[in-house]
């Protein structure tokens, strides 16, 4: 039988890393467009970010730091998974530090802090198909990407506003990039959607089990869909962190008893704590005031 | 003969990781000019840098094309060292190595994608005498926040009314590396090009 | 009180510790054994190999250890294993008609050269659970019968071959598709989809198998023959220029007699359908073969009506891996995206109460 293999660096075998790197090569060259790649059985499940791995690994070097967030936070215990994946198959300095990563893996969040040139956030995404829900086929969705027909999209949105008076896409929001390409954004909630367009920084999209690369260049354009009555709109919280008294950023509704009170803190953990170390204080809990808030950090 | 077994990556994992960061990230800023350094020999006519992206992303799966004729030395080393096959049908390769002053309307026959996958196109790598000091180029387009200027030397005749009709095929078309010793700055079909 | 949610690190690390001390259970038990598992459990060893895409019965043994018995765990680790495996070349087909035959049966004849044998099946066991189990009795030792090498076993669909009455077998020279190395494009050729269905998940597939059988997308199938045996593996080496037997691996073969089929020119014959899967996974290869066959619907003219027929339907969920992977996501933390559809929500039944109150106001 044999002995149980050393891991090469990043864990993917340097043939594996040539095929996934010239995909995003042409990912980079036709933004938006998903670049098929026969992507890799991964030590965790489809599903859990393989697509977002397997890019990181492909890109990682040594002298990189990576942030890991799912939902925003460097500690859900996925995030906390692919972190220490690795930390030991790469032996990469890791951050929770939006400024000080060179490489930000994400999951159904862009970090509030704006990302700037020479950052590259490498998104995890489990349907990349944005007609997907619409037309279950590949072979369908193919021929509709390349002949630039995107009508059932217009129609459900429309379908949307005569039901419910809304679009009823909340997350996963379609965008179309540099005027072409339908893309789907990955499940980031669509008050993150206007953080795509034109930034500084790279964007990679990695889908594991459905087998696609797709990238924007920085500074391309990325518009949400809409109409010109229905404009596009993001989430508005009339809440601020409890925490930290962020406005502005998207919050999780945390539930803290059971009689319906419930308070609103930042999903974005490190802008949180930044805010907070820089002495920015929210209301705390809904009845005790600031005293025990401070006791208990 | 020994130029053939000589000249790859001394650090075959982390050389090239670090070859295709620069390259991404050239491909990612068109215009931008990298610098891949002289890690990477191999025999004419390829430049450090044309050889270095070889070494970096050719293999058994990527058919290399070469415009010129007599590349038998450059073909042996890319054989030896990433395993990719040389063809000579230019409609069959995934790498084609140019000359300087190519022959441009050759480049039509070079993969472009279909429709339904624009990916299974070609990237050429052009070599040019430096780049500055040549004709001056306006870049526009996605990885540009606003113009980059480039001067590349020694285009080949008819470089802009292919490159038009490249950028007006998208987004079927090819991508193009320029390269100059171990210098390269890429340009992707998305930008579009015009005279300073 | 509430304090920002920190400790996922330690939570998983407990997790794991206790997931250990689960897998070992009562300490004052003997622990299994690789040999117990891959001599006692080898039917679950095969179908992890199988669907794990790996023949080896001592990673795999090790696997269904690991996983504590769930067998789609099992054949998690051994893909995980599998890619970072250096592939160094490719072996000849296997030779199934050299085949060490330990099983061999046909529905088509009532006898054939070679013969049927029977071999270790449970086919006419009465489904008794057995008191034994509970115990070690003594098993007999089984008689051998003198080594039939030199008896012919000629295959069934070679047989009706012979006579131009089967669809023939067109040897095929061309490098086969690989679906772990190219991304895949429908349509699809019967190549790869035979490598997927060999991979893809017994249950399913014997779902669609047997849908075939209930009308949807029928194709009257005979199991023409079935053979479980050793089979040897042979390299061919380049500097040596001929090929050497490099190990062995047990197989089981299904070929289904199919639905007679003629065209414009050619008289009509009776259609194959084919499966082929490591270990003695009889039910998986019989599978297989029906849904192969269904899946040749264009072949012969067939409309597609019936999800065994549907290629991108069938090729899409048949890995188990992947379906796993993808309902278990569900568990990940989705509270972000939540929150924006509760958004809506409240604001959508915020405007229709409004609208009732306006309404109400009006009358």
């Amino acid at each position: 039988m044999t002995t149980l293999p050393e891991y090469n660096f990043a864990y993917l075998d340097e043939q594996t890393k040539r095929m996934i790197r010239r995909a995003i090569l042409k990912a980079i060259a036709i933004p938006g467009y998903q670049v098929p790649f026969a992507a890799r059985e991964m030590p965790m499940p489809y599903g859990w970010g393989t697509g977002g791995v397997q890019v990181t690994a492909s890109i990682l070097g040594p002298d990189d730091v990576l942030k890991v967030i799912d939902q925003g936070a460097d500690d859900t215990t996925n995030a906390v998974s692919i972190r220490a994946f690795f930390a030991k198959v790469a032996r990469v300095a890791t951050t929770t530090k939006t400024t000080e990563a060179t490489i930000i893996q994400t999951r159904h969040r862009i970090p509030e802090t704006p990302l700037s040139g020479g950052q590259i956030i490498v998104y995890q995404v489990p349907i990349p198909e944005p007609l997907r829900f619409l037309e279950p086929r590949e072979t369908e969705t193919r021929v509709m990407h390349g002949l630039e027909e995107y009508g059932i999209v217009q129609v459900k949105l429309y379908e949307d506003i005569a039901r419910h008076g809304h679009i009823a896409t909340t997350y996963a929001y379609p965008v179309k990039v540099e005027g072409r390409y339908v893309m789907d954004p990955s499940p980031i909630p669509k008050f993150d959607n206007p953080k795509m367009h034109r930034s500084p920084a790279l964007q990679l999209f990695g889908a594991g089990r459905e087998k696609r690369i797709y990238a924007l260049p920085p500074f391309t354009d990325v518009v949400s869909l809409d109409f010109e009555d229905h404009p596009f709109t993001v989430q508005r919280f009339s809440a601020r962190c409890a925490l930290c008294d962020a406005a502005n950023v998207y919050l999780d509704e945390v539930v803290t008893d059971d009689r319906g009170g419930r308070m609103f803190v930042c999903s974005d953990t490190d802008h949180c704590e930044t805010r907070r170390a820089e002495g920015h204080r929210g209301a705390g809990l809904p009845q005790l005031g600031q005293d025990a808030l401070e006791a208990a950090e | 003969m020994t130029a053939v077994f000589e000249g790859g990556f001394a650090e075959p994992v982390f050389g090239a990781q670090s070859a295709f960061r620069l390259l991404m990230d050239a491909m990612a800023n068109p215009g931008r000019v990298v610098d891949l350094g002289a890690g990477v020999r191999g025999p004419a006519p390829l430049d450090n840098a044309a050889a270095t992206v070889l070494a970096a992303l050719a293999d058994y799966d990527t058919p290399v094309w070469f415009e010129d004729e007599a590349a038998g030395d450059a073909a042996a080393w890319l054989g030896f060292h990433t395993g990719a096959t040389r063809v000579f049908d230019p409609s069959a390769c995934v790498f084609a190595v140019l000359s300087a002053g190519s022959n441009v309307q050759g480049w039509a026959v070079l993969p472009t994608g279909t429709s339904s996958y624009p990916d299974r196109s070609a990237t050429l790598i052009l070599p040019v005498g430096g780049f500055e000091g040549g004709m001056a180029l306006a870049l526009h387009g996605p990885g540009i926040e606003s113009e980059v200027v480039l001067a590349p030397v020694g285009l080949p005749a008819g470089f802009f009314a292919a490159m038009d009709a490249n950028r007006a095929a998208f987004p079927l078309g090819f991508d193009l590396l320029l390269v100059c010793g171990g210098h390269l700055a890429a340009l992707p079909r998305t930008t579009r090009i015009a005279e300073v | 009180m509430y304090v920002a949610v920190k400790g996922g690190e330690a939570a998983i690390t407990n997790a794991h510790r206790l997931m250990a001390d689960r897998r070992r259970g009562d300490r004052d038990v003997p622990a299994l054994t690789v040999e117990q598992i891959i001599g006692q459990l080898s039917l679950s060893v095969d179908r992890v190999m199988a669907e794990g895409s790996l023949y080896d019965p001592g990673l795999a043994a090790m696997a269904v250890r690991q996983a504590r018995g769930d067998l789609i765990e099992a054949i998690f680790l051994l893909r995980a294993y599998r890619t970072t495996l250096p592939r160094f070349g490719n072996a000849l087909p296997l030779d199934t008609a050299a085949m060490r035959i330990e099983r061999r049966v046909s529905a088509t004849y009532k006898d054939i050269p070679g013969g049927q044998l029977l071999g270790p099946t449970f086919d006419y066991t009465h489904r008794l659970i057995d008191p034994a189990m509970a115990s070690d009795e003594p098993v007999a030792e089984p008689e051998r019968r003198p080594d039939a090498a030199d008896e012919a076993c000629p295959r069934v669909s070679d047989i009706l071959d012979g006579e131009g009455l089967i669809e023939p077998d067109m040897p095929d020279d061309a490098e086969p598709a690989d679906l772990t190395r190219e991304a895949t494009s429908y349509p699809v050729g019967r190549d790869l989809r035979l490598q997927a269905l060999a991979r893809g998940d017994e249950g399913f597939l014997l779902a669609l198998g047997y849908s075939t059988q209930r009308g949807y997308g029928r194709t009257h199938p005979f199991v023409g023959e079935i053979r479980i045996g050793m089979v040897d593996v042979e390299v061919e080496v380049p500097e040596l220029g001929f090929a050497i037997r490099i190990g062995e691996v047990r197989v089981t073969e299904c070929q289904m007699v199919s639905q007679f089929k003629g065209g414009a020119g050619v008289p009509p014959r009776f259609t194959r359908g084919y499966g082929l899967v490591f270990g003695q996974s009889e039910r998986k290869a019989m599978a297989v073969s029906l849904v192969d066959r269904a899946l040749r619907a264009d072949e012969f003219d067939e409309q597609r009506t019936a999800p065994a027929q549907d290629e991108e339907f069938v090729l899409e969920h048949c890995d188990n891996v992947q379906a796993t992977g993808f309902v278990e996501h569900l568990k990940l933390p989705h509270y972000v995206d939540f929150q924006a559809e509760l958004d809506l929500l409240r604001t959508l039944r915020r405007e229709a109460a409004e609208g009732r109150a306006f309404n109400e106001a009006a009358e």
